[in-house]
């Protein structure tokens, strides 16, 4: 799977978590906290969605990992290989 | 029969754990006593064929806390949405007017927008602007989601702020009787949650009442796939090596690892032999009567147009049981038909909620109940008379609960509202595996006790079943 495929998949969770937010104008590099309205209790859903549509497990040690759309690609790419 | 999750109760906190976990394909069953969901906020109809049929009442709601206007973000009412994925039109809300604070000779109204509150105080206590800037100021500062702070008195803390003790007494008035556990004063924590979700933020009322939150939460339910079972009454809480194992549900037994239970927290004590060493959370001692009228046609906004009327009738507010059966002295009145675009029935409908006595009316017989209950009628409508004097409306119908009401409906002990005085801020109990949600994890009201469901399934179902 593409960088960028992971990249849409990340984002249309994140579209269905927070419907009013706008996620077609996110910096990569920048935390999605900052930019969205996204909590930790959102962020529990990203994890949850990612092992629910994708059977992509993400520890709790590394949700640290998800902070930008960019240390989201890094990191998830390899479990979608 | 194995489950993931089991949760006990059917109120708001149960439905909200009971979706987050479905939601996630977690394997859960809501075990619920009565024959209905809703809990403390649940729902009734009465039949009188002289007057119009039956009619459908409402348990509890007053008002819906924590108002916010369509896309507003970061609130508690944002947060439940997002997490049960339900849609803000879905609740329908109807806004407040504005409610007031009435106290001999002095008013305070409040409204879903803070400057009327902001400027009422300005106005009517000049010499308190700043120690009352002061007050907001720290609630706005304060993390009321820490669960690790212990209990603090608010009294001491508005002592330390404020000078004039009517106005102390008056901001106190709502957020005492609208959650408060403690006599008389109230975990400061609590207060501010209090304080953002009615003076920040304010009231509203979803068209069609509870039912309608109701009927959207077991929809999701269904939806996500999760199992409810109804007359389901949890006899015992079943233990192996100290750790929580399953429940006995009416003689039968169903085991899973994580148990979640809002039925209270001595209530949830008294079932778990497990816990019968352990020195037992004290029952509240705050619980209500509730007054409900329907007059043959709606009060003139020209003669009251304010939704909720908090009303003390001395300077000091005294909130804790009522020394002879009720308390006529304070009373929350609410109009419901003063919420924008409500009510499009022809008839009025009012409510008057007393502080009450439970070991009072326990004591009672039949016909000595019956006749309290006339009292507490007589003086309810003459306390509606007294604000809305002009009114000449028809009484058509009256429904009148009591804490034995509550007891019976809801199971729980003394028929308490706010629950237990000793919280588990996070939930826990000396058994692993069995947590508190609900009331007595220190979230309620309707928003609150939502949260609290929500949060303890993330943290007990959702987040450590990761490792
Ligand atoms: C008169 C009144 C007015 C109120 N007004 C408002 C208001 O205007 N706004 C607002 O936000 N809140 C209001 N509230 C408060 C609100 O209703 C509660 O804070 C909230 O509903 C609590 O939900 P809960 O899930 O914590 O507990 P509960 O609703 O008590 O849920 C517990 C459930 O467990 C069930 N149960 C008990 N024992 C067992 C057992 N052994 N086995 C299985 N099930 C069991 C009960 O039947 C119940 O359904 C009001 C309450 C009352 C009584």
């Amino acid at each position: 799977m593409t960088a960028n495929n992971v990249r849409q998949i990340v984002l249309d969770i994140i579209a269905d978590i927070a419907p009013d937010e706008d996620v077609t104008s996110i910096d990569d590099s920048k935390s999605l906290r900052e930019q969205l309205d996204l909590d930790s209790m959102d962020f529990l859903d990203i994890v949850m969605e990612l092992r629910k549509r994708h059977k992509v497990e993400v520890p709790q040690e590394d949700y640290p990992k998800l902070a930008t759309l960019e240390s989201c690609v890094s990191y998830l790419s390899p479990k979608f290989a | 029969m194995s489950y993931d999750a089991i949760v006990i109760g059917a109120g708001m906190s149960g439905l909200a754990a009971g979706i987050r976990l479905a939601m996630f394909d977690k394997k859960v069953v809501i075990l619920e006593k009565h024959s209905i969901p809703g809990g403390l906020n649940s729902y009734y109809q009465r039949r009188n064929f002289d007057a119009g049929g039956i009619r459908q009442f409402d348990v509890g709601l007053h008002a819906l806390t924590n108002f916010i206007k369509k896309g507003e973000k970061g609130k508690p009412f944002s947060k439940l949405l997002k997490q049960l994925r339900l849609s803000y039109d879905d609740f329908k809300l109807c806004p407040q007017t504005y409610s007031k604070i009435s106290f001999p000779g002095m008013e305070l109204k409040f409204s879903n927008d803070f400057e009327l509150l902001l400027n009422e105080v300005y106005e009517k206590f000049p010499t308190e602007i700043d120690s009352f800037n002061a007050l907001v100021l720290k609630v706005q500062n304060f993390n009321e989601l820490d669960l690790s702070i212990g209990y603090q008195s608010s009294r001491q803390v508005l002592k330390d702020l404020i000078k004039d003790e009517l106005l102390t007494e008056m901001l106190l008035c709502p957020l005492l009787i609208y959650g408060s556990a403690w006599e008389d004063d109230m975990d400061f924590a609590q207060f501010v949650i209090m304080f953002k979700s009615l003076y920040f933020e304010g009231f509203s009322r979803p068209e069609g009442g509870v039912r309608t939150i109701i009927s959207l939460l077991m929809k999701k339910l269904e939806d996500a796939g999760g199992e409810i079972r109804f007359k389901a009454p949890v006899n015992s809480i079943l233990t192996r090596d100290g750790k929580a194992i399953g429940v006995d549900v009416g003689g039968e037994e169903l085991f899973a690892p994580v148990i979640l239970s809002s039925i209270g927290y001595p209530e949830t004590v008294r079932i778990t032999p497990a816990l019968e060493t352990i020195s037992a959370p004290r029952v509240g001692a705050m619980t209500f009567l509730e007054s409900i009228f329907v007059f043959d046609k709606k009060i003139p906004t020209t003669q009251n147009d304010s939704t909720i009327v908090f009303y003390n009738n001395a300077l000091k507010y005294a909130y804790r049981p009522a020394t002879n059966y009720f308390d006529d002295k304070s009373a929350v009145v609410c109009f419901p038909d003063n919420y924008e675009a409500h009510n499009t029935s022809g008839e009025g409908t009012v409510r008057v909620t007393y502080m009450a006595n439970y070991s009072q009316w326990r004591e009672l017989d039949r016909s000595g109940y019956d006749a309290k209950k006339d009292e507490v009628k007589a003086s309810a409508l003459g306390l509606v008379k007294k604000l809305v004097p002009q009114f000449d409306g028809k009484l058509l119908f009256t429904d009148i609960f009591s804490p034995m009401t509550i007891e019976r409906y809801t199971w729980h002990l003394n028929g308490t509202v706010y629950g237990s005085i000793d919280k588990t801020r996070d939930g826990s109990t000396k058994v692993p595996g069995l947590f508190i949600i609900g009331t007595d994890q220190g979230f309620l009201g309707i928003v609150g006790s939502i949260l609290s469901g929500i949060s303890l399934a993330n943290l007990h179902g959702l987040m450590a079943s990761d490792s």
